[in-house]
């Protein structure tokens, strides 16, 4: 492969790199976390930055709430918890104190996805990236691996505005520059090909790096592109793409409603409609298990992708 | 030392307002607006130290003021334009299509004087603790203000903003209840009754003031004492006893004005109980 993880991390991880270095480069930023600290890797800036760190318990509206009136005072909360309590739970909130007063709050959400694991459906959110890229005013990030995470945490910080940051809570695989810069709505052209394009975000990225090498194997070509934010969407790099390749396979840890698909599909319908094929949680719920089981079980390994990719050259 | 007959005067021109502006674009919330005029008017005539012709977003060095309960917006606004923040011409798009003047406030017109949106209710408290928050961070020793009506405090928000407040000191905060008994279905205590309420503010740690928010001087000395009251490691509540509808004799004594706009008839019979004091916009 071309690419070579350094060893499997953590996103959240780089979460908590990142949070630790905007602690000592930006005094504005401020940390609230809703009885999570550790899950969220917040230590090393609570640490550093006692002052600049709010631990609101389990009260996930006010820390919304909280985060909209510190930006008043020219501050920048970072606001973490898990994916589904920093959503689903608090979504009116985020909708008129964050998204319609367009406040600069940095929603954290981790344990998004399957892979949080044995927690199972209640904790598992595969419907975030949809409702946070429906408000108006809010970018909706979704970055790859732990340098990725890191990378985007310090670069939300510098960008004016609402930012939901997605991240998980399993080890996988690390495989983007330590020194990379993030530039928002900006996609990485992982790999070159012309038979397919294979849009990933999140953890679905290295699968799909996986997917296009026993793609090579049987003589199909795959193009890798990383889509880190899901909204505003890198347009350009998909329409190069797919006029290309003229066809596209999407992989998401997330519901195929609303998720990363549905933003490809809206794009290539409207201006270069192609035969398309997603891989995605298909409106089902999750449940208990280890990461790696329930990715097999939902369809969205490595293998799903691959066969989603063979169906979707043949509709050419 | 407050102008008292000045302020009156200011108040009743604010009620004449909130009346004409919602009978243009016959629609709005008449009730809560009347029954707090007397509250908004002490409040930017007299407490707050506010830059109406500067406004800045970030509000440092200033005094700040949130509406939980966005939809007083009409005497907010009347308040708001009277105080020069934007011109009372203005006033008359209230509503309407195009406008600055949302049905509820928000910043994403940017009309001077407005830092969050508000409608939903219960969460103007934690916004408000956030504001104060960042204020003690900055170092910046001005006061922050924020209104609630009291049904709104049936909302869950309310109580984790009002534990948190307590818990972390939050003591340049003084925030307001509209304690007019009333909500859209009807008797707050008849909906869901909040019970002992400065009971209920007293143990989750706050300070507890309580007033008749239509009594002008009364309303300003309780302000005052609570301002007095700052600095000392509690949040404080002002308990305001209000009458909805204040100010115009159909509209008092009852629930129903709470979101209707009046008829012609009504509202000739309304401006006729509020004289022009100030002049109309
Ligand atoms: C979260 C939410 N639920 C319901 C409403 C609809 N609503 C608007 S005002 C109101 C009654 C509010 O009662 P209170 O706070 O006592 O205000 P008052 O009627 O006294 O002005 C309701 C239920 C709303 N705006 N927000
Ligand atoms: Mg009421």
């Amino acid at each position: 492969m071309k690419y070579t993880s350094t060893g499997n991390k953590d996103t959240r991880s780089g979460f908590g790199a990142g949070l630790h270095e905007l602690g000592k480069t930006n005094p504005n930023v401020v940390a609230l976390c809703a009885d999570l600290v550790g899950s969220l890797k917040m230590e090393d800036f609570i640490k550093e930055n006692p002052e600049r760190f709010i631990q609101t318990g389990i009260a996930e509206a006010n820390m919304i709430g909280l985060s909209a009136g510190l930006t008043i005072g020219g501050k920048i909360p970072f606001a973490g918890t898990f994916a589904a309590f920093a959503t689903g739970r608090v979504y009116d909130q985020i909708r008129q104190s964050v998204a319609y007063s367009n406040k600069n709050v940095k929603i954290c959400a981790s344990h998004a996805g399957l892979t949080l694991g044995e927690d199972g459906a209640t904790h598992q959110m595969l419907e975030d990236i949809g409702l946070m890229k429906m408000l108006p005013n809010m970018t909706v990030i979704v970055p790859c691996d732990y340098n990725q995470t890191k990378a985007a945490t310090i670069a939300i910080a510098e960008y004016v505005g609402p930012v939901y940051l997605r991240f998980g809570r399993p080890a996988v695989p690390n495989f983007t520059p330590a020194d990379q810069k993030f530039v928002i709505g900006k996609a990485n052209m992982l790999t070159e090909g012309s038979d397919v394009t294979i849009i990933a975000t999140g953890h679905l990225v290295w699968k799909a790096l996986e997917a296009a090498d026993v793609l090579a194997e049987k003589g199909i070509s795959a193009e890798v592109i990383n889509i880190h934010t899901i909204k505003p969407i890198d347009e350009e790099a998909i329409l190069k793409s797919v006029s290309k390749t003229r066809c596209v396979v999407t992989a998401e840890e997330h519901m195929l409603n609303g998720g990363l698909g549905d933003s490809v599909a809206q794009i290539l319908s409207r201006k270069l409609p192609s035969p398309m094929e997603m891989v995605g949680v298909n409106d089902v719920f999750g449940e208990s298990g280890k990461p790696n089981e329930l990715m097999v079980k939902y369809g969205l390994d490595t293998p799903n992708i691959v066969e989603a990719a063979q169906k979707v050259i043949k509709r050419k | 030392m407050a102008d008292i007959e000045f302020l009156k005067k200011m108040a009743t021109q604010v009620r004449r307002d909130v009346i004409r502006m919602i009978h243009k674009p016959s629609s709005g919330h008449p009730g809560g607006s009347l029954g707090c005029a007397d509250f908004f008017t002490a409040l930017y005539f007299d407490v707050l130290k506010i830059d109406p012709k500067n406004f800045t977003m970030d509000g440092i060095g200033e005094d700040l003021f949130f509406l939980s309960n966005g939809h007083l917006s009409a005497a907010w606004y009347s308040v708001l334009a009277r105080k020069g923040y934007f011109d009372i011409k203005e006033l008359s798009t209230f509503r309407l299509i195009n406008s600055r003047l949302q049905g509820h406030p928000t910043p994403a017109e940017h009309l001077p004087g407005i830092r969050i949106a508000s409608g939903s209710l219960g969460q103007g408290l934690s916004v408000a603790c956030g504001a104060a928050l960042a204020k003690k961070l900055n170092g910046d020793n001005h006061l922050v203000f924020s209104l609630h009506g009291d049904g709104e405090l049936q909302e869950g928000q309310i109580w984790e903003a009002a534990i948190f407040a307590a818990a972390k000191k939050i003591d340049n905060l003084i925030s307001t209840v509209d304690y007019n008994g009333k909500q859209i279905d009807g008797p707050v205590d008849q909906v869901n009754t909040l019970g002992d309420l400065k009971g209920k503010w007293t143990t989750f740690g706050w300070e507890v003031l309580e007033t008749n928010g239509n009594n002008m001087k009364e309303l300003l000395a309780t302000i005052n004492k609570a301002k007095s009251l700052t600095g000392k490691g509690k949040p404080i509540v002002i308990l305001m006893h209000t009458e909805m509808g204040m100010g115009v004799d159909f509209m008092m004594g009852t629930h129903k004005w709470h979101g209707k706009a009046p008829n012609e008839e009504e509202f000739e019979r309304a401006m006729a109980q509020l004289p022009e004091t100030i002049g109309d916009f």
